[in-house]
């Protein structure tokens, strides 16, 4: 077996949104090729850990570190931290009004890869990952997120993680508010880039991991990792709740 | 430009400046003899000299608006201003005739390539007067008359007396008494009937010299079913001391003419540009504005249309952007005087550093103009706490039959916008600028294709190097 690449290191996390500490002692490691999934509660910090390994500034690190390919994050601003290789699937992606999403997708690939995408060639590229995603032309003329659907939202976003070519692909809740079709979709878009990269998924439901097979997966409860297991901890998970968890009051 | 000059000069990019070779220069300051004096030069037929008197003793006598930014408007020295600059003896119809330190600066500005490219007609104006003028031949075959404005008043008196001042008459603010006094230069174009002007037709407007007035004074006239785009660029150096840029545009669209203006006013930050624009729109004529504020130290400017006959249309997009030390206060007249007229405003603002940003509108319905459609969307963009942004509408409704909407938004870019793009791999700058571009777009894609490119380039310049 070949060794281990290591991705995302999380050492004794803990980070505060506005003086409130949302995560308390987290501890993770991804390695290259491994899906993770990590699953919990609503409040129970799972978008803040994917937030703030992105490097979202309303995010405040109070102990512990982030480590990608083994460097410290807290030299990386969040756009290097795109160009080193790292991408946030975004549970709401942000409204961009004026800016169109063909504009939007050349000066992103052309900020984070070395070599700047050639006009034809970055035509081919973008309409096979378009085709692949099932997603129309039009959307190319369309300005960023902008009267999107929740489904369309969340196709725009692989199609950005397809181009991109992360090795550590951050997906908050990408599965939530899709349809089967939809649904499915994405999971390609999950499975094409996850051989060479380390994924963490964060979703509610089982259902995603039908298409997408994981390797780990995490209950989290108020802001740490409470127990992990395999894809059978996401069936239990769905099935029991979390209130078993809970440690005794 | 040496490299002193450019420190001097900053982020702004067209703040390089010529020797000043000027083959006539008037002495600072104003007086009816200073205004005697431009008429004579010009040659001028009595009633223009008379006009211009007249102007100038209302302007003696008007006081100063007493709104908008009065402290900026009572800091102007009137004594401090060169009010005539002959740069060149004649207007060339070769670029390779126009002395070589003013050609130079045109080509920096582009405008020799772009006339090459896509415009069917440009004329130059330096300081005073146009030192450069074309047509393409096929637009003169065809009648259509493009002249800078002394030529026009020369060549077609009877045309510029019936119209001249009818639109903007010397008497309607004080820097319209101050052009109609000591107006030069200024475009004069006349469209026959039916005639349909594609390419569109542009004046370049440039100060070079320190505490000069630029005074132009365009009028363009539309006949029956005919259309015409004209664009005008406006840039100058930047000095530490003002100058005065103080124009009046008359725009006349007749039945069923089309006449679009579209400016990208990119002064430095040392220029009060203070600016009356106004059309008339006759039944079924179409006036449209485009009407872009990035530079200048105070813009006062309110591009109007009356709309006269049944059916007229308006349509005025506003955009103004306003950074450390500037202030931009824009918006749109439209006054509906017939019935079945329609108009749209759309103004947007940005400031920044400290800049403000005004909306001044009026919207006006007269009790006859019945069934009138209008609709006015204002929407401001902040992006530091530090910056300032207003709104001022004022709507006078005279009847109960009009369809009126009005929407207004003051809006911050949200952090959540900048993580995205960030997230993309866009450094804060350049996601800062891709936003700006984004808010424009709805002016930009108003633009012929190169202007907006320039624009959108421009601003993204305007980010740089201004987030902390």
């Amino acid at each position: 077996m070949a060794m281990n690449i290591e991705m995302l290191r999380v050492e004794s996390l803990h980070v505060s949104v506005e003086g409130t500490p949302i995560i308390k002692g987290l501890n993770l490691t991804i390695n290259k090729g491994e899906i993770h999934v990590v699953m919990g509660r609503n409040g129970a910090g799972k978008s803040t850990l994917a937030n703030v390994v992105m490097g979202h500034p309303a995010y405040e690190i109070t102990k512990g570190a982030i480590f990608f390919q083994e460097r410290p994050l807290e030299e990386l601003a969040v756009f290097e931290r795109a160009r080193a290789g790292m991408f946030l699937s975004f549970q709401y992606p942000a409204v961009i009004p004026g800016v169109q999403v063909g504009t939007f997708l050349k000066k992103s690939v052309a900020s984070v890869r070395e070599e700047p995408p050639k006009g034809r060639a970055f035509r081919k590229e973008l309409n096979e990952a378009m085709g692949q995603l099932e997603m129309d032309k039009s959307f190319l003329s369309r300005y960023v997120n902008d009267g999107f659907s929740g489904g369309e939202k969340k196709r725009l976003e692989i199609l950005q993680m397809i181009l991109l070519k992360p090795t550590l692909a951050l997906l908050d809740e990408t599965d939530s508010g899709l349809d089967i079709d939809a649904l499915r979709i994405v999971s390609k878009g999950i499975n094409q880039i996850a051989p060479q990269a380390g994924c963490l998924i964060i979703t509610h439901y089982q259902r995603l991991l039908d298409h997408v097979k994981p390797h780990f997966v995490h209950a989290m409860i108020d802001g740490a990792i409470v127990k992990t297991g395999g894809p059978e901890l996401a069936l239990e998970l769905e099935e029991r709740g979390y209130d078993w968890l809970d440690a005794p009051a | 430009m040496n490299e002193e000059a450019l420190e001097a000069v900053g982020d702004y990019r067209y703040g390089f400046h010529d020797p000043e070779n000027a083959t006539i220069r008037f002495d600072k300051g104003l007086s009816e003899q200073v205004v005697r004096d431009i008429s004579e030069l010009k040659n001028e037929p009595q009633w223009m000299t008379d006009i211009r008197v007249k102007a100038y003793r209302h302007f003696e006598e008007r006081a100063m608006p007493d709104w908008g930014n009065c402290n900026l408007l009572e800091s102007i020295n009137f004594e401090n201003v060169t009010y005539f600059l002959r740069s060149s003896n004649q207007t060339e119809k070769n670029w390779d005739d126009v002395p070589d330190d003013i050609k130079n600066t045109f080509n920096r500005l582009g405008i020799p390539e772009a006339e090459q490219k896509w415009l069917g007609g440009v004329t130059a104006q330096y300081e005073s007067e146009a030192v450069y003028h074309s047509i393409r031949e096929d637009l003169e075959e065809q009648g259509v008359i493009f002249l800078d404005m002394d030529t026009g008043l020369k060549t077609h008196p009877e045309l510029v007396k019936k119209f001249f001042g009818t639109v903007v008459p010397h008497s309607d603010n004080k820097f319209s008494a101050l052009n109609t006094a000591v107006w030069s230069g200024g475009s004069f174009i006349y469209v026959p009937k039916g005639v349909e002007v594609e390419m569109p037709v542009q004046a370049y407007f440039r100060i070079n010299a320190k505490n000069m007035g630029q005074f132009e004074r365009t009028l363009i006239i539309a006949d029956e079913g005919s259309t015409i785009h004209y664009v005008e660029g406006c840039t100058a150096p930047s000095y530490s001391t003002d100058s005065l840029h103080s124009a009046v545009v008359e725009l006349i669209a007749m039945e069923g003419a089309k006449i679009r203006y579209s400016t990208v006013q990119n002064w430095s930050n040392n220029v009060y540009n203070l600016v009356t624009k106004r059309a008339v729109a006759h039944k079924n004529a179409t006036v449209e504005w485009v009407d872009g504020n990035i530079g200048s130290k105070l813009t006062m400017k309110y591009p109007s249309v009356l709309l006269k006959g049944e059916g007229a249309h308006a349509e005025v997009i506003s955009v103004a952007y306003a950074g450390e030390g500037q202030h931009q206060d824009a918006g749109a007249k439209v006054h509906h005087l017939a019935p079945n007229t329609t108009s749209n405003i759309l103004s947007k603002s940005i400031s920044k550093n400290g800049g403000r940003s005004s909306y001044r509108g009026m919207l006006q319905v007269m009790p006859k103009a019945t069934g009138c459609r209008s609709k006015v969307v204002c929407d401001a963009l902040i992006l530091d706490d530090s910056s300032r942004s207003d709104t001022y509408p004022t709507m006078e409704i005279g009847n109960a039959t009009a369809d009126l909407e009005h929407e207004a938004s003051v809006s911050k870019v949200s952090s959540d916008q900048l993580f995205y793009l960030m997230s993309r791999g866009l450094p804060e700058e350049e996601a800062m600028g891709l936003i700006v571009n984004g808010f424009f777009e709805p002016f930009t894609r108003e633009l012929p294709m190169e202007y907006a490119v320039e624009l959108n380039k421009l601003l993204e310049l305007e980010m740089e190097g201004s987030i902390g």
